[in-house]
């Protein structure tokens, strides 16, 4: 038994367990965490009436979630609207499977890895999962057989199909950079230095690629500014208008894991996963347990910041038109990835540990090319506003300022 | 329609329930061979890159290495496919057909990932589970007016589709049955990404230039054609 529990496989099946408990917890406080966030962005106290300063309040909002009548509609595709919340669920928990949490762990003489799952094919396990997400919202949108419903399921096919592809870019970016698909490679390869002092961290590398994945992680997990499948105020609910009780709850959840997850990447791929330069405890050589488990503190603590950056942005900025986020991804964010990419082309012609200044250089430069085109070019503005004229105020370019 | 309010738990199912009994059971098949399959991936995943043996796939001679889970699941899997397949023939509602496709194609990924094949079901998840079929499902909405639309085919179609499906049957099997396979003792080792991509851009390279030509034609041929007239 011992053995077994030492081996890979064991350590394996009971990290799987406990990063499933640990992220269904912190799933359902993340939700917490959110609407105190929004109280504090909007000056006000948020909950605080179960519990010490509310804090029980998550667990009496699934213990509500259970208790509910779960509703099935006589209108609706009963087979579709039963499955529709258990992909999007499924999906946004495999996800985890393949992020590397905490380096190496010495386990009497085996070296075990803390990670569920190492496959060969890392980040296209992570594409693939990603991409069937999107049936969990178009089913559910689509069997609701409702209008509303409906338009939040085609949005969000939309938008997630749009975003995909600046996000499938960035992470080629960081691939050709790293040559590997595994993620545990990608967090080891950056646990190196520039001159002894500098991490290797890709965001120093790739700034720019680091910011448009934000963005489209953002969008995918249909997040602020980004949530047009959901728009309350125009959708009446989103995609999810006719579930009630543990399946809506389940879409709620799905919601706050798919942050966790995109979080966890973005940490991983960008800021070096579990690794905290000028320790000792975070560097890969270190495989006691103390240093795992503060390996795993570090990756927490990014991913923690990440989640916050995103609740943040949803209180702060308002939600874009659905033209103007198809533009985003079309016009803005493809041409800007394609540029990356042949950077990061031309960055493994010179050697990564030759890179910085190219690297930074070629960041520049490409966002010279950007602001000159997105100020050069008299996009007009589309949509409503055009159809309105009385109130429209004469040929308005964006990307420069409207005075 | 909005009237048909229907009391669950009653026991009085209707004729839209009982035409969803096939369809809940499928789904049933294929969200087990999910679980069952995700601890074997992780056992062919887990292993490191010096301890190989795990990676490597069981061909005749040799006992397969995840002992008779390995079978079972290869039998689930492959019914799940084949179910799903006859979904999608059956079905009368064209979403319906696509959601059975998507089964379809999915557990067609599980039997790649169950060949040590990881890279070939990846692809296979990102192209045609989460590309091809998503658009399919787009356009399907985007013309579709209630889920309740049926698609009857007519009988002169079905009996096409029955002799050319048949002769279809009939040719595979006759070069399934005629083909010399290769015969390897032992276990062999699985591909490596790594491999595939250095295989690809050495000795593939022209018929990787080829398809990706042919890709960049089609594009621009569908940007083409969806250009508005000016």
């Amino acid at each position: 038994m011992v053995e077994f529990l030492t081996s890979q496989l064991g350590v394996s099946i009971i990290l799987a367990l406990v990063v499933i408990g640990v992220m269904l917890g912190s799933v359902a406080y993340c939700i917490f965490f959110e609407r105190k966030i929004a109280g504090w962005v909007q000056d006000r106290f948020g909950p605080n009436r179960v519990g010490y300063r509310g804090i029980l309040q998550s667990i009496a909002d699934g213990g509500k979630l259970l208790l509910k009548e779960d509703v099935i509609p006589g209108h609706v595709d009963t087979p579709l609207f039963i499955l529709a919340p258990a992909i999007i669920f499924l999906v946004a928990f495999v996800g985890f499977a393949a992020i590397p949490w905490g380096g190496q762990l010495q386990l009497g003489e085996n070296l075990v890895d803390i990670q569920v799952a190492k496959p060969d094919i890392g980040l296209l396990y992570i594409l693939g999962v990603a991409s069937i997400g999107v049936y969990g919202v178009v089913l559910g949108g689509w069997s609701s057989n409702n209008k509303y419903s409906f338009y939040g399921g085609i949005r969000a096919a939309a938008q997630m199909l749009s975003y995909e592809i600046p996000l499938g870019l960035c992470i080629l970016v960081v691939v050709l950079t790293m040559g590997t698909l595994r993620l545990e490679s990608i967090t080891l390869q950056q646990t190196e230095y520039w001159g002894g002092i500098l991490p290797m961290w890709n965001v120093i590398l790739h700034p720019l690629a680091f910011l448009v994945f934000l963005i489209t992680a953002l969008a995918e997990s249909n997040r602020m500014p980004f949530d047009l499948p959901e728009a309350e105020q125009e959708l009446v609910g989103g995609y999810h208008t006719e579930y009630s009780g543990l399946k809506f709850g389940m879409f709620l959840l799905a919601e706050y894991a798919h942050m966790i997850t995109a979080s966890g990447f973005i940490a991983v791929l960008f800021l070096g996963g579990w690794h905290f330069p000028w320790i000792a405890w975070t560097q890969p050589e270190a495989t006691a347990w103390y240093a795992v488990i503060a390996k795993m503190l570090v990756l927490a603590g990014k991913i923690t910041f990440f989640i916050f950056l995103m609740m943040w942005l949803r209180w702060t900025l308002p939600r874009l038109r659905f033209d103007q986020l198809l533009r985003l991804a079309w016009k803005g964010l493809i041409p800007i990835t394609l540029g990356l990419f042949t950077l990061a082309v031309i960055l493994v012609y010179v050697g990564r540990q030759q890179s910085l200044p190219w690297a930074l250089l070629g960041n520049a430069v490409v966002l010279a090319i950007v602001l000159a085109a997105a100020g050069l070019s008299q996009v007009e503005v589309t949509g409503r506003q055009a159809n309105l004229p009385s109130i429209r105020p004469g040929p308005v370019s964006t990307g420069t300022a409207r005075t | 329609m909005f009237a048909r309010a229907k009391a669950r738990g009653s026991g009085g199912l209707s004729a839209q329930a009982k035409a969803c009994g096939s369809f809940r059971i499928a789904i049933l098949l294929v969200l087990t061979g999910m679980v069952l399959l995700a601890p074997t991936g992780s056992v062919a995943w887990a292993t490191d890159d010096a301890v190989t043996a795990e990676q490597q796939i069981g061909v005749t001679g040799a006992a397969p290495p995840g002992g008779l889970l390995e079978p079972i699941l290869f039998y689930a899997v492959a019914m799940t496919t084949v179910i799903a397949a006859l979904g999608v023939c059956i079905a009368k509602n064209i979403v319906r057909m696509a959601v059975w496709l998507f089964i379809a194609l999915g557990s067609v990924a599980m039997l790649y990932f169950l060949l040590a094949a990881d890279f070939l079901g990846a692809i296979q998840l990102i192209v045609y589970v989460g590309g091809t079929l998503i658009l399919l499902i787009f356009g399907v909405m985007l013309t579709s007016k209630s889920p309740w639309v049926r698609f009857e085919p007519p009988k002169l179609e079905l009996i096409g589709a029955a002799v050319v499906c048949g002769a279809l049957l009939v040719a595979l099997c006759v070069v399934l049955y005629s083909a010399v396979w290769p015969e390897t003792e032992g276990v062999v080792p699985g591909v490596s990404v790594a491999d595939l991509g250095r295989r690809l851009l050495t000795t593939y390279l022209v018929p990787f230039e080829v398809a990706g030509v042919l890709l960049m034609i089609v594009m621009v041929g569908a940007a083409h054609l969806a250009r508005q007239e000016k």
